[in-house]
C-alpha cells in the first residue's frame, strides 16, 4: 500500500464521518462545524489532486465565508434546535423510502462501474507552482473571461438581492 | 497512484449523504448545508477528472461553482431570515405557500 493510498483512505474516512455527523447531529451548530471539517478534508483532496488554487479558494470561501454566514444565521434565529413537529405525517416514511432507494441505486452504480476509469498520477510533481498559477490565470482570464465577468455580475445581483430582501421588511414594520 | 474510481466513489458517497440530508432533515438550515455538501461532491468529481485529463477547465469550473454557491447562500439565508421574521417559525413542512 503506497503512502498516497493510505493518506487518501484516512482522509476519506474523516470526510465521510464528518458528512454523517452533519446529517445526524440534532444541533444545527454542530452540523455546521462538522461541515467545516468536511470542507477542509475536501480541500486536502484538492491539494492531492494537484489543484492548490482551488484548495485555497475552498478554505477561504467555503470554510471561511459561507460557513461563518451559516453560523451567524443559526445563532441569529436561534434555530439550533428545532422541536420535532409532524405536520405532514406521510413525509417521514416517504423520505426514508426514497433515501433507501437512492442508497441502493448508488451502491449498484459504483460497484458496477468499478475499474473503468484511469489512474491519477501525482500532477503536483509535474508542474511547479508558479507555472501552475500562470497557466491557471491564462485560462481564467483568457478563454473563460466572459463567464468570469458574468459571475461577478451574479455576485453583485445576489448582494443587492439580499439587501433588498431584508430592507423591505423593515419598511413594512414602520407603516 | 490512486485510481480515479476511488475519488468518484467518495464523491458519490458525499453526494448521497447530502441528498439524504435534504430528504430526511426538516430544518431548512440543515437542508441548505446538505445542498452545499452536494455541490462539494460534484466539485470533487470535477477536480478528479480534470486531474486525470490534465486540463485546467475542470478547476476553473469548480471556481465558478464556488462563486455561484456563495451567491446562492447569501440570497437563501436572507430568505430564511425573512421567513423567520414574518412567521416566527422555519419548519419546512409548514412553508407551503409563497405568500408572506
Amino acid at each position: 500500500m503506497s503512502v498516497d493510498l493510505i493518506v487518501f483512505l484516512v482522509l476519506a474516512l474523516v470526510s465521510v464521518a464528518a458528512a454523517l455527523g452533519m446529517l445526524l447531529s440534532q444541533n444545527a451548530v454542530y452540523s455546521a462545524l462538522f461541515l467545516v471539517l468536511n470542507f477542509v478534508t475536501v480541500a486536502v483532496f484538492y491539494l492531492l489532486l494537484g489543484a492548490p488554487f482551488i484548495a485555497m479558494t475552498q478554505i477561504t470561501v467555503y470554510a471561511g465565508a459561507i460557513m461563518v454566514l451559516f453560523l451567524f444565521v443559526i445563532m441569529l434565529l436561534g434555530g439550533g434546535r428545532l422541536p420535532p413537529r409532524n405536520v405532514l405525517p406521510w413525509q417521514r416514511p416517504l423520505a426514508f423510502t426514497l433515501a433507501a432507494v437512492l442508497v441502493v441505486e448508488s451502491i449498484y452504480v459504483i460497484l458496477s462501474r468499478a475499474g473503468m476509469a484511469g489512474l491519477i498520477t501525482s500532477p503536483a510533481e509535474n508542474v511547479n507552482s508558479m507555472e501552475y498559477l500562470r497557466l491557471m490565470a491564462l485560462k481564467l482570464f483568457g478563454s473563460y473571461l466572459l463567464p468570469f465577468e458574468v459571475t461577478s455580475v451574479l455576485l453583485l445581483v445576489a448582494m443587492v438581492g439580499a439587501i433588498v430582501l431584508t430592507k423591505e421588511e423593515r419598511k413594512g414594520r414602520q407603516s | 497512484m490512486i485510481p480515479l474510481d476511488y475519488y468518484i466513489a467518495l464523491s458519490a458517497v458525499l453526494f448521497v449523504i447530502g441528498t439524504l440530508g435534504v430528504l430526511i432533515r426538516r430544518n431548512p438550515l440543515i437542508i441548505f448545508m446538505s445542498i452545499e455538501l452536494m455541490l462539494n461532491a460534484a466539485n470533487l468529481a470535477f477536480v478528479a477528472f480534470a486531474s486525470v485529463y490534465e486540463t485546467f477547465s475542470g478547476q476553473i469550473f469548480v471556481f465558478f461553482v464556488i462563486a455561484v454557491a456563495a451567491a446562492e447562500v447569501a440570497v437563501g439565508l436572507a430568505l430564511i431570515v425573512e421567513i423567520f421574521k414574518a412567521r416566527r417559525n422555519i419548519n419546512i413542512d409548514e412553508l407551503s405557500s409563497l405568500k408572506g
